[in-house]
């Protein structure tokens, strides 16, 4: 039963990657809509932050809020975005040693 | 040698969204044995399935006893966007159609926002970005639901930082650059944010979907840059 969900969850979440991809390849789309696609990242990124990063602890807010402003700090000083994660994870980690 | 530079460039680009995931699919292993998952079910889920939230959210219907049908129906609800994510990327990048159904596979909402920040896409260089992401998805999924007893919950609850650092530490650099795109990402982040006011049954990936169209189609209004630099 488990392996029938899962070939059914494959399927749903492969087919909505797979077929635009396909489709892309030859497409080219009006300028307009790439006007609109070159912003979508962006656009995702902030909607990807905001408000979810205020759930890290649904209780406490200013947690999540507070990784935020520290994730963002670090990244204007120090542009690596591999480093910007390890420095947030201990920063939360500290955090949390501090507040308990 | 242009492949090995486009592989290492990828893996480079992956590294913040394996240590994103890893303590992420932990968590789903953990929660998969509590449901009662076998590791190689846990682990069979990540293989085939590969998207964090609709995982997490399966686990929740079946430990409520839904049906199989109700599980599949809300999987392809939650991961609808990529339907977007996946034309978005399509534009940029061009491979043979045979990677097509191994890279489109790849596409989460991590490794397009990565892949969309990079200079230079090459299929190669996606495939190194989503392979990492993908060992770290699966070997996380796998050990956590191992070692469910052995893991200290504190230290994986810190890591949930990582994905959102992961977000700001891409968008702060673009934002440095040119300020258009800082101003798009605060217009989504506020749509989004009333969205979650106002409807509060809307699930959060149609509210990414929703703040994400139209902020991105305030794009269009913005003036358009001399040589274009975004």
């Amino acid at each position: 039963m488990i392996w029938l969900i899962i070939l059914g969850m494959f399927a749903v979440t492969y087919i909505p990657r797979l077929i635009p991809f396909l489709l892309g390849q030859k497409l080219q789309l009006p300028g307009w809509v790439q006007r609109w696609l070159k912003y979508f990242p962006y656009a995702a990124l902030g909607a990807l932050i905001f408000p979810g990063i205020l759930s890290i602890d649904p209780d406490r807010p200013w947690i999540g809020l507070s990784g935020g402003v520290f994730a963002a700090l670090f990244s204007l000083i120090i542009g690596n975005v591999t480093a910007v994660v390890a420095a947030s994870i201990v920063f939360m980690i500290i955090l949390e040693r501090i507040i308990h | 040698m242009k492949k090995a530079v486009d592989l290492q460039k990828g893996f480079r680009a992956g590294l913040p969204i394996a240590l994103g995931y890893l303590p992420i699919a932990v968590t789903f292993g953990i929660l998969a044995k509590q449901v009662g998952l076998s590791a190689l079910e846990a682990t069979g889920m990540s293989l085939w399935v590969f998207a964090g939230a609709s995982q997490f959210l399966a686990l929740k219907l079946l430990e409520s006893g839904v049906t199989a049908g109700e599980i599949i129906l809300s999987t392809l609800f939650i991961n609808f966007r990529h339907l977007l994510m996946s034309a978005s990327l399509s534009q940029q990048l061009k491979t043979a159609r045979g990677s097509a159904f191994v890279l489109s596979f790849g596409i989460t909402d991590e490794t397009f926002v990565v892949a969309c920040l990079e200079k230079k896409l090459t299929g190669l260089h996606f495939f190194a970005i989503i392979l990492l992401a993908y060992l770290a998805w699966t070997a996380g999924s796998l050990g956590g639901n191992l070692f469910a007893a052995l893991i200290p919950v504190s230290l994986v609850s810190g890591m949930t930082i990582a994905l959102y650092a992961m977000f700001i530490g891409l968008l702060i650099p673009s934002v440095k650059k040119n300020w258009k795109p800082g101003i798009i990402a605060a217009l989504s982040a506020l749509i989004a944010w009333t969205l979650t006011r106002a409807v509060p049954r809307l699930s959060p990936g149609w509210i990414i979907v929703i703040a994400t169209l139209i902020a991105s189609a305030a794009g269009i209004l913005l003036p358009q840059a001399e040589k274009d630099s975004t």
